[in-house]
């Protein structure tokens, strides 16, 4: 799609440099003249949205580094030292960790509307499968950050995932307690288990940079898709990225970090939890368990089976199943506009992970009331977690084998522009 | 001078080949240990491997929490009357049969006496065996401890009676020193 360069360069310099290092060619091809779908909409940038957040993380993360103390006795009085007397600290702090939140927010806008318009399908496969990674490296270093501060939640979050490798003992005897042990350095979470999550919490946004970076490579390779989910037949159905999509990224990226700045500067402790201000206790656990508010639909999965092993495999599966996505939809078109049967399952998928994650957020043994019925917590999230399976499982396969398509425009810019104008653009 | 080999010959070369590959792959693996190794527990950690409590001021139906190893210990003087409740339960009607005691045989069936050494005292480490929280002291249906993580209910032996823990709460090594002592570990 990229096709020939088209880059020229201006002076004697940059022909200097092209014909050593071709840099400037690369992002001329990459950034300014790369040909894009002329209809994306606005759930397609936030690609650019998700690098900005990736990049806020960064610099605030290696500022907060600078003042943090990665020891049990230390890490807690660190943190109020920089929330009380670090200059900006409280809103570098607050920024980093309500950017975490609208990583996710971003990240799950993504993944929804890649699941949407089918951009997992061929040849996007690759594609697909290093965003997966990107997320679980995402979903990683989140949970080694939460460690960091080292609150209730902090302790007790790290002691319960931690020890979602114990249930390997029911595999081999001894094995999952051995690796619990090797993760955390001790016979518990402790000073050695804080200071290892902190040295890989700094490392693992590095990596996530560079599977980013592998991630746009493959867009790039077979160019984007479209909320049509037909392919690009020419030039009269794309544009240049630049300046069309620069400004249009640019625009909701700015409407994001407005929503973004409410948060950090009206609510900055509205996505956590109140028990991780008071220091980690090893001896008492809090009456109330939960993780941050992204892993809750899976942390309703995993209590939803009583059997600890197997709620472990379900928790993993859930995770796991995305990478075989491109492979389970057997339809040939991919966008859900086009696709009448599916659509409905798909809302269905996507409410199913909001109550799962309501779900996850309320304590063991309550009930929720469904139209005037009184069901128990543990019921309801058995259902969503099976459907959730099944949506993958089932629906994906069977339906693209029985559904009939509604028929597909005969090219973006006909359908964009009208076939008397597309005509003309030709 | 020039000689030919037929294809299904080995030579030399195969051989050198070979051998360098062995040894690369050996050095990796070599090179490889000490740096998941420096993640288990150190020196340091292991020599904290026990620790005396003084149990005289313990009243009857109290507990008191002893870390060991860092991990929380409960040592619990139980009544006669949760005695007698740990005792009337059958084994064959536990999720898990095993004492899971440290100073018994791996195989010791999960009867009330194989779970203490003197019938008052129940010592067991505090850490639910579902995903690790601490049980709270004499809450749920059967009067031993009930996880607030999961709700996972163990009985006043500190068997799993109900939820999703897999196992009894373990039993560390420990031994009585006079009537006042006991030494974990």
């Amino acid at each position: 799609m990229s096709g020939p360069s088209t880059y020229t360069p201006s002076n004697g310099f940059t022909r200097w440099l092209d014909s050593r290092l071709p840099l400037l060619r690369f992002m001329n091809d990459t950034m300014v003249t790369f040909p894009t779908p002329r209809n994306l909409n606005v759930w397609y940038t936030f690609g650019g949205i998700l690098t900005f957040c990736l990049a806020v993380q960064i610099v605030t993360g290696v500022v907060l580094a600078m003042h943090f103390t990665p020891t049990a006795a230390g890490a807690f009085d660190s943190v109020e030292n920089i929330m009380r007397d670090v200059n900006y600290g409280w809103l570098i702090r607050y920024v980093h960790a309500n950017g975490a939140s609208m990583f996710f927010l971003a990240v799950y806008i993504h993944m929804f509307r890649g699941l949407y318009y089918g951009s997992y399908k061929a040849p996007r496969e690759v594609l697909w499968i290093l965003g997966v990674i990107i997320y679980l490296l995402m979903m990683a270093t989140a949970f080694f950050g939460y460690v960091l501060p080292w609150g209730q939640m902090s302790f007790w979050g790290a002691t319960v995932i931690t020890n979602l490798f114990s249930s390997l003992d029911q595999v081999v005897p001894h094995m999952g307690t051995a690796i619990a042990h090797w993760l955390w350095g001790g016979f518990a979470v402790g000073d050695p288990t804080l200071n290892r999550f902190f040295s890989l919490h700094y490392l693992l946004p590095f990596v996530i940079a560079a599977v980013v970076g592998l991630h746009i490579w493959a867009l790039h390779v077979p160019g984007n898709n479209n909320p049509l989910g037909i392919d690009v037949k020419g030039p009269q159905d794309t544009l240049p990225f630049h300046p069309y999509y620069t400004v249009k990224d640019a625009f909701y990226m700015v409407l994001f970090a407005m929503l973004f700045a409410v948060l950090v500067f009206y609510a900055p402790n509205f996505v956590g939890n109140p028990d991780n201000y008071t220091p980690a206790n090893p001896l008492a656990t809090p009456a109330h368990i939960v993780p941050e508010w992204y892993l809750l639909p899976y942390y309703a999965m995993l209590r939803a089976v009583p059997q600890k092993l197997l709620g472990v495999l379900v928790l993993f599966g859930a995770i796991a199943t995305l990478v075989f996505i491109p492979w389970l939809d057997t339809s040939k078109v991919r966008s859900l506009r086009y696709r009448p049967m599916l659509k409905p399952f798909f809302w269905v998928l996507f409410f199913d992970c909001i109550l799962l994650g309501y779900l996850g957020s309320q304590e063991p043994q309550a009930t929720t009331n469904v139209f005037g019925l009184e069901l128990s917590d543990l019921l309801l999230a058995r259902i969503g977690a099976i459907y959730y399976y099944a949506f993958f499982w089932i629906c994906l396969p069977v339906i693209g084998l029985i559904e009939k398509p509604k028929p597909l425009p005969q090219s973006i810019a006909q359908a964009v522009l009208g076939s008397h104008a597309a005509a003309a653009a030709e | 001078m020039a000689s030919t080999i037929a294809a299904d010959q080995s030579t030399r070369r195969d051989f050198l080949y070979i051998a360098t590959g062995a040894v690369a792959a050996v050095g990796v693996a070599g090179a490889a240990w000490p740096l998941i190794d420096q993640m288990n527990p150190s020196a340091s950690v292991l020599a904290l491997s026990s620790t005396e409590i003084d149990i005289s001021s313990i009243q009857e139906g109290q507990q008191i929490v002893a870390m060991w190893q860092s991990k929380p210990v409960f040592i619990r003087k139980r009544t006669a009357k949760e005695i007698a409740e740990a005792k009337a339960v059958p084994v064959a009607s536990l999720p898990d049969p095993l004492a899971r005691n440290a100073n018994l045989p791996d195989s010791a069936p999960a009867t009330d006496a194989n779970r203490e050494i003197k019938p008052e005292w129940l010592v067991v480490v505090g850490i639910c065996t579902h995903l690790g929280c601490i049980p709270l002291f004499g809450e749920g249906d059967y009067g031993g401890y009930l996880c607030p993580c999961h709700g996972s209910q163990y009985d006043t032996a500190g068997r799993i009676r109900r939820g999703p823990a897999p196992q009894n709460l373990p039993i560390p090594p420990y031994a009585f020193e006079g009537a006042t002592k006991i030494k974990i570990g």
